[in-house]
């Protein structure tokens, strides 16, 4: 008995001694962006007794499979609530994870606001076009909280733009996020010349729009999409550019 | 002297652990657990990778930790039961020498374990991504342009490099895991109260943190409570600093530092609960 009660103190000694250790890896874990998830009531509420028991035991990442697949089953039924539900869920158990963010967003915008138009059993066009914008919004919505949790990634600032481009016709917007896209690490080249394009036709930001796509046309020879020329000469009318310091190429 | 006598131990308790049925139908349903996965209802493949990596890494992650608690909690009462441990300290073999005989048996088993089912998992990713790989180069047959990356977003859906110390992570979670098990056994009274003992501070250690920084940061909090946190805090294990295979099949990099320091606190853990084992032990009635 002695000894047990010497070991349990050992141990709480170990305790005190392992603490700053702990704290010091705890935070440098959390600087690399591991351990970022809060493990707390809201996602209670998502997952469930269980689910949550699972994600507390370290099973954060097959609970987020199973939804997900549970989520695939609900949209062959399209169930596009129940769907939101699950993808909140998988997306609060792992928050790093960008494809679920994308996909989620790409279902909920693209999809579910693509069956809301189609509603045959909502009479009312003007609610069938509501309700379309509502996904629209869930789906901007999941980029915008993706982006929160990764912002160091180009791929969901890449996603939002599109999105703000096809779905909102929003210029600026798709401009802004394919910009903030283009200077992230590992983005494509493309993402560059793709904010000049949506700067174009952003009022007010013609200039801006015009300055990056004369820098990707005088550093990149090679690259000059005839898209890319093309918006230049047509932005050197509009602001009316000196023809000396216009661009003489015919589209390659 | 000693190290002969563990080694023996160790190799004993080895082969021991290995004709044991409870290794084979872990090992078979771990198996089964990853290389079902390959069945999978087709997604993106994408999402199917993400899927085999998640469901993979935590199989791998369960039944590793299920197969160090339910051997190591079998070691005393089994050679207590069938004299083994009698016949064995009548010799001149320390107490400690014993214990550590057997620590090192089931580490070496839980090697065995990981490297299997490392194995299959590389096998079961392997064979789907060549798979994409072959339906990619189909589909993109007239345009070559697109071709190259194509290939290279299914190669980046699959292997990355942070896989292997997510795995190493996982295994010496489950070293971690042994070693207090058999630290509990040198006290408990049987392999029942072992085993749920070790569940309960499974889970109470995955809390840990929280009841830490609850702890520390000194909030204004009832002495009780005050006194649970800081309980909780000092004798378990943060068992959340080995989670890190979740955020790592979401494809946040691990710096070498912090995985060194992981690492190493795990075998600090071991070493630690290997030493109050023996001195438990060193004192048990036989």
């Amino acid at each position: 008995m002695i000894r047990q009660v010497i070991a349990i103190a050992l141990l709480a000694v170990f305790g005190f001694l392992k603490m700053p250790a702990e704290r010091s890896l705890d935070a440098a874990q959390r600087q690399s962006g591991l351990r970022g998830t809060a493990l707390n009531l809201d996602l209670r509420e998502k997952v469930g007794q269980l689910g949550f028991l699972a994600a507390l035991s370290g099973f954060r990442s097959p609970l987020a499979a199973f939804l997900w697949i549970e989520a695939q089953n609900a949209w062959e039924q399209t169930e596009w609530g129940r769907m939101a539900a699950l993808f909140d869920a998988v997306t609060t158990l792992q928050p790093r994870s960008l494809l679920y963010w994308d996909m989620a967003a790409w279902h909920m915008a693209w999809n579910a606001s693509t069956a809301a138009l189609q509603d045959t059993s909502q009479p009312s066009e003007a609610l069938r076009i509501r309700n379309q914008r509502q996904y629209f919004r869930l789906g901007r919505d999941y980029l915008e909280r993706g982006i929160k949790n990764n912002p160091e990634s180009f791929f969901l600032y890449r996603s939002l733009a599109v999105l703000l481009r096809d779905k909102f016709e929003d210029h600026c917007g798709a401009g802004e996020a394919f910009l903030k896209a283009s200077q992230l690490p590992g983005a494509p080249a493309y993402l560059g010349r793709f904010a000049g394009y949506e700067l174009a036709k952003c009022p007010g930001r013609e200039r801006a729009a015009y300055e990056l796509l004369k820098a990707l046309y005088d550093a990149e020879p090679g690259g000059r999409k005839p898209t890319l020329v093309t918006t230049l000469k047509e932005l050197e009318k509009r602001l009316d550019v000196p023809s000396w310091q216009r661009i003489n190429s015919k589209v390659e | 002297m000693m190290s002969v006598q563990v080694a023996v131990i160790a190799r004993n308790t080895f082969t021991e652990l290995v004709r044991q049925k409870i290794f084979y139908i872990i090992l078979v349903f771990a198996l089964c657990a990853i290389g079902s996965s390959v069945f999978m209802a087709r997604l993106t493949f994408q999402e199917e990778f993400q899927m085999l990596k998640d469901v993979c890494l935590g199989a791998m992650s369960v039944f590793t930790s299920l197969l160090a608690i339910l051997a190591t909690a079998n070691f005393l009462p089994k050679d207590l039961e069938e004299r083994t441990l009698y016949n064995l300290l009548s010799k001149p073999v320390p107490r400690f020498v014993y214990l550590l005989g057997k620590l090192l048996g089931i580490i070496v088993l839980l090697a065995l374990f990981t490297l299997l089912m490392s194995a299959v998992f590389g096998l079961v990713l392997g064979l789907r991504e060549q798979s994409v790989l072959a339906q990619t180069r189909a589909e993109f047959h007239d345009a070559p342009e697109e071709l190259m990356p194509a290939l290279a977003a299914v190669k980046a859906a699959t292997f990355n490099a942070n896989l292997l110390p997510g795995i190493l992570i996982i295994y010496v979670k489950s070293v971690l895991l042994a070693a207090l098990t058999l630290f509990i056994s040198t006290f408990a009274t049987s392999s029942l109260f072992t085993v749920m003992i070790a569940a309960a501070v499974y889970f109470i250690g995955h809390l840990q943190s929280t009841a830490r920084e609850y702890w520390l940061q000194g909030v204004d909090i009832k002495w009780w409570t005050r006194l649970i946190v800081a309980f909780v805090a000092l004798l378990f294990p943060d068992l959340q600093s080995f989670n890190l295979t979740d955020d790592v099949i979401a494809g946040a990099p691990i710096p070498l530092s912090t995985f060194l320091e992981t690492f190493a606190l795990g075998w600090v853990y071991t070493a630690v609960y290997f030493a109050l084992s023996a001195l438990v032990f060193a004192g048990r009635e036989l």
